[in-house]
């Protein structure tokens, strides 16, 4: 039989605000456990929370950007269960009355088609600690910095038909709230999340099939094998004459398999009511409109302005556009360089490979956008050839620095003195004579592929230093003139 | 110097007849040698009141005294005190002590106040008869066999015994103003929002609401006039204006309107209640007030709506104490089920259980619109009740209670029996209105109390009805017979 996927996401970003969403405590990453929960995170008796604007600010920016209703009246219910590093029993969240109403993101396919994906609705919620299993001689260690962290829940409707169309999704919403700056991004520290709702159905059944939960899942390239793997199971269990129960289950990397965490009858009555501690929060359309006045240019927008204003490919500007601070670094490179495709090639081709390699954000690289541009000048003015211009770059990794000077201590200055060059082709002639036999007993027009051969030979002789247009006219004249 | 109002004090002390340290001594002193018969306190905090008094006398000697400078108070033990405990009247807060103060205990301490101690309540605010307490009930001091009311029963049995001449007090549906009655006191329950929540431990969120117990009505809007104003660490708190409450005390009540609704006056209340009220509200006319009968329709349905909703948020809001952060744990837990169901087994009494499972109940998928959605409702229809009739007149007056104190153990084993002391006083907090307790006179040897009921944030109106009574009255100057007078 032939099975369709059906996707939907459940998306928390954690936003980038100084303090948290009910209390003053810092939201910084990494500090010591518990030095960053105030009596507030440690539901202390008779705290109250009061609601951080900032927060409200960032939510709606995001309704903005994907073009949903904000909700004038939103309000912050109770979430009751037990956990431990749950301090107060409950999780102030939104449900009835969301921030951010009914809205869409359109995602670009492989084939260069796109989908729209319908965003049910988004909603400002508190985070919860983190328990600790080590061992704390036999019990668990509670960790609550990260108790009353902001996060803004984004709830898609099942409209994915694909693991490659979640982490594309994943990877919009990823690029909407970089650029908006209301989130890090940063996913190895768990400022976006992802929980994503899976089923499948007979191609073309309009019923939806039974749905699992994969929890809590931390990258793009996870989203997508988590799927995978999940899709798969389901298919076996269902072609095997088995069903599809509803549970939550989680996604084991290293074992690339998904495992049974709680099934629906486990699961909490979470008894949601209104918080009475917190006021219904009302804004008018004035409120929203300073926001919106305040809002970046949005990555769709972007890409587009990236191929109409540079001649960029749809592949390349959609890279470039995805995050805001690679999308600011290629245009602050192009305004040095004015070449948009010399300079979109180094940062989709060396530069990514770098800072893939370590780990590292664009916004954390060590060569900087001048220090690139720098680079690209010299092989535009032909001062260095590209192939130089790699290793400049490495040294500029490596070693910081501008271009000019690494090329002038090196001395990778490329040769233009079309003496010197004649010279070093004079001698590869020399040198290859059975080369050179068999390009003068080749069809003319065989020749110009023979031609790589000798100009290979001149680089190396040269150290890769001759200026390549220069040595492949001089090569050609030289050889026909052999002819 | 026992028998002295809070506002006499002020004047002996400015007038440098004694020193907040020797009041403050002699206070303590009196409160260990009478204490066991009353059990009015659970904790004393002696090394930091005569820190507090000290301290006072030398900011009056400075001349930076405020008309509360030196002047004693207790807490009820639900606000958060800084170093000293905080029990909320249950095990599972008896070794808990507040890293912070609660707004409403600051800001005394920064007019000057000396803290005597922390007094006894019903568990987590829950009951009418302060018997619900992990430390033993507090006693009534005009009959030692008779309850005081409550939640705040400590803090009314103290003022009545003249152990203290102020205290605080919490209100989620009568707790000021029923055990106010009780014990012959003054007792303001203001508007919801009036006063800072934050460090009051939370009972039922959206009912909860500060006032001050005092001796007579002057007393109360000083205390008020320090308590009163937002608070930026409570959203709930209302940004409001604070009136000069003591500057309208004098203000005539000719023309004054008042409303008696006739459901308040229905049979099932001790008549002799009803009379004391009658001759109250006779006093008023005397002095120029109109009086008319008005309707409060929706009244017989405050207490299932209350006892619905209060339970309902009282379920979320205790869930923080689970053995994990703070207050008790149960011994050796096997595994974390265990943790959290022994631990509150073992650490909260069985009102609070009650009302944790009604609660949860209440909020349960499937059960929410029929109780707590329909409880709302009802909520607002008795809100607009009073909206409509206080379009008519200036203040409702009515009893506080349907009967005195009631014998220690009466109504203990039959919680509705004890639910219904409330049929007088929570439709108020359901409407989140302001309304007080004050002497009117005796059942037997027994306090009435009257209850005034005023508009959004017309404490001072309230204040200064209670106060004109009392200039004409002198039903709270009356002390329990056979209290100590040394």
């Amino acid at each position: 039989m032939e099975w369709e996927v059906v996707i939907g996401l459940e998306i928390h970003v954690q936003l980038a605000t100084q303090t948290k969403i009910f209390s003053g405590a810092s939201t910084a990453f990494g500090a010591e456990p518990n030095t960053q929960a105030c009596a507030v995170d440690l539901a202390l008796p008779g705290t109250l929370p009061v609601f951080n604007e900032n927060a409200l600010r960032m939510a709606i920016m995001f309704g903005l950007a994907i073009d949903a209703e904000i909700g004038k009246r939103s309000v912050f219910e109770r979430k009751n269960y037990f956990y431990p590093d749950l301090p107060k029993g409950y999780q102030t969240t939104q449900l009835a009355e969301p921030i951010v109403g009914t809205g869409h993101v359109d995602i670009q396919l492989e084939d260069g088609s796109s989908r729209r994906v319908r965003i049910h609705h988004a909603h400002l919620e508190e985070d919860a600690g983190k328990s600790l299993h080590e061992d704390f001689h036999g019990m668990s260690g509670i960790d609550l910095n990260r108790a009353g962290t902001p996060l803004v829940e984004i709830v898609s409707e099942p409209d994915m038909r694909s693991a490659k169309e979640a982490a594309a999704y994943a990877r919009k919403i990823h690029a909407i709230v970089t650029t908006l700056g209301i989130c890090d991004g940063n996913m190895a520290e768990g400022s976006m999340r992802c929980d994503c709702n899976v089923s499948i159905r007979p191609k073309g059944q309009e019923a939806l099939g039974t749905r699992t939960e994969l929890k809590n899942i931390n990258s793009f390239r996870f989203i997508e094998r988590a799927i995978e793997t999940e899709v798969a199971r389901q298919i076996d269990l269902i072609e095997d004459g088995g069903r599809v129960v509803q549970e939550t289950r989680l996604y084991d990397p290293d074992r690339n398999e998904t495992r049974s965490m709680r099934s629906k009858e486990e699961a909490n009555d979470y008894r949601y009511f209104p918080c009475p501690d917190l006021l219904p929060v009302i804004i008018d359309d004035a409120y929203i409109e300073t926001i919106r006045e305040q809002l970046p240019e949005l990555p769709d927008a972007r890409r587009q302005r990236f191929i109409d204003q540079y001649s960029l490919s749809d592949y390349d500007a959609g890279v470039l556009a995805s995050e805001r601070a690679q999308a600011d670094y290629f245009e602050e490179v192009v305004t040095l360089t004015g070449d948009a495709k010399l300079s979109a090639n180094w940062i989709t081709g060396e530069l990514a490979r770098f800072l893939n390699q370590a780990d590292l954000s664009i916004s954390a690289s060590p060569v900087s956008a001048q220090q690139l541009a720098g680079l690209i000048q010299r092989i535009q003015d032909d001062t260095i050839t590209g192939k130089i211009g790699k290793n400049v770059f490495e040294l500029l990794w490596n070693e910081g620095g501008t271009a000019d000077s690494i090329i002038e201590a090196k001395g990778l200055k490329q040769v233009n003195d079309s003496g010197a060059i004649e010279a070093a082709i004079d001698q590869v002639i020399a040198q290859c004579t059975p080369q050179v036999d068999q390009y003068i007993a080749a069809e003319p027009d065989k020749r110009g592929k023979m031609l790589g051969f000798f100009m290979g030979q001149v680089m190396k002789l040269t150290q890769g230093k001759a200026n390549p247009g220069q040595v492949q006219g001089l090569l050609k004249q030289k050889l026909d003139q052999l002819c | 110097m026992f028998n002295l109002t809070l506002s006499e004090l002020s004047q002996a002390l400015s007038q440098g007849q004694f020193s907040s340290l020797e009041l403050t001594q002699a206070l303590l002193e009196r409160i260990k040698r009478l204490d066991s018969q009353y059990n009015s306190f659970i904790t004393l905090s002696e090394e930091q009141a005569l820190l507090q008094a000290k301290a006072a006398d030398a900011s009056r000697a400075a001349g930076h005294a405020t008309p509360l400078t030196g002047l004693p108070v207790a807490h009820k033990d639900l606000f958060c005190t800084q170093g000293i405990r905080t029990s909320c009247g249950s095990r599972m807060l008896d070794n808990f002590v507040s890293p912070y103060n609660a707004t409403l205990v600051e800001r005394l301490n920064q007019a000057g106040m000396v803290t005597l101690g922390k007094t006894n309540m019903d568990e987590f605010a829950m009951g009418s008869s302060n018997e619900s307490s992990y430390y033993g009930p507090a006693r009534n001091p005009w009959d030692s066999q008779r309850v005081p009311g409550g939640s705040s029963g400590g803090s009314a049995a103290a003022v009545a015994a003249r152990l203290v001449p102020a205290a605080t007090g919490s209100d989620t549906g009568g707790s000021i103003r029923q055990p106010a009655a009780l014990c012959g006191i003054t007792g303001l329950k203001p508007t919801y929002g009036r006063i800072s929540r934050y460090g009051m431990i939370a009972y039922a969120s959206s009912f909860d609401q500060a006032g001050p117990m005092t001796r007579s009505a002057e007393d109360a809007a000083l205390l008020l006039q320090a308590m009163a104003g937002e608070d930026p660490l409570d959203s709930t708190c209302a940004v409001h204006p604070v009136p000069d409450y003591r500057a309208s005390l004098n203000n005539s009540l000719s023309g004054l309107r008042i409303g008696l609704p006739k459901e308040y006056f229905a049979e099932g209340t001790d008549p002799e209640i009803l009379q004391r009220v009658r001759e109250a509200v006779a006093e008023f006319e005397k002095m120029g007030a109109q009086v008319k009968e008005v309707s409060l329709p929706n009244t017989q349905l405050s207490i299932p709506a209350y006892y619905i909703l209060a339970p309902a948020e009282a379920s979320s809001n205790l869930s923080r104490f689970d053995g994990v952060r703070y207050g008790h744990r149960c011994a050796a837990p096997k595994d974390l089920e265990d943790l959290y169901k022994r631990t509150r087994e073992e650490g909260f009494g069985t009102e609070v259980k009650r009302r944790i499972m009604v609660g949860t109940y209440a909020l349960s998928e499937g059960f929410y619109d029929a109780y707590y959605r329909k409880a709302q409702q009802i909520r607002r229809l008795i809100q607009q009740d009073f909206v409509r009739v206080l379009q008519d007149v200036d203040v409702i007056m009515a009893p506080v209670t349907p009967c005195a104190a009631f014998p220690l153990g009466e109504k203990n084993s039959d919680p509705v029996s004890m639910y219904m002391e409330d049929v007088f006083t929570l439709s108020l907090n359901l409407a989140g209105l302001p309304g007080m307790s004050i002497p009117c006179g005796f059942s037997g040897h027994l306090p009435v109390g009257l209850q005034l009921i005023g508009n959004y944030f017309d404490e001072a109106r309230l204040l200064n009805i209670a106060h004109q009574y009392q200039q004409v009255t002198d039903w709270h100057q009356h002390t329990p017979a056979n209290l100590s007078e040394d």
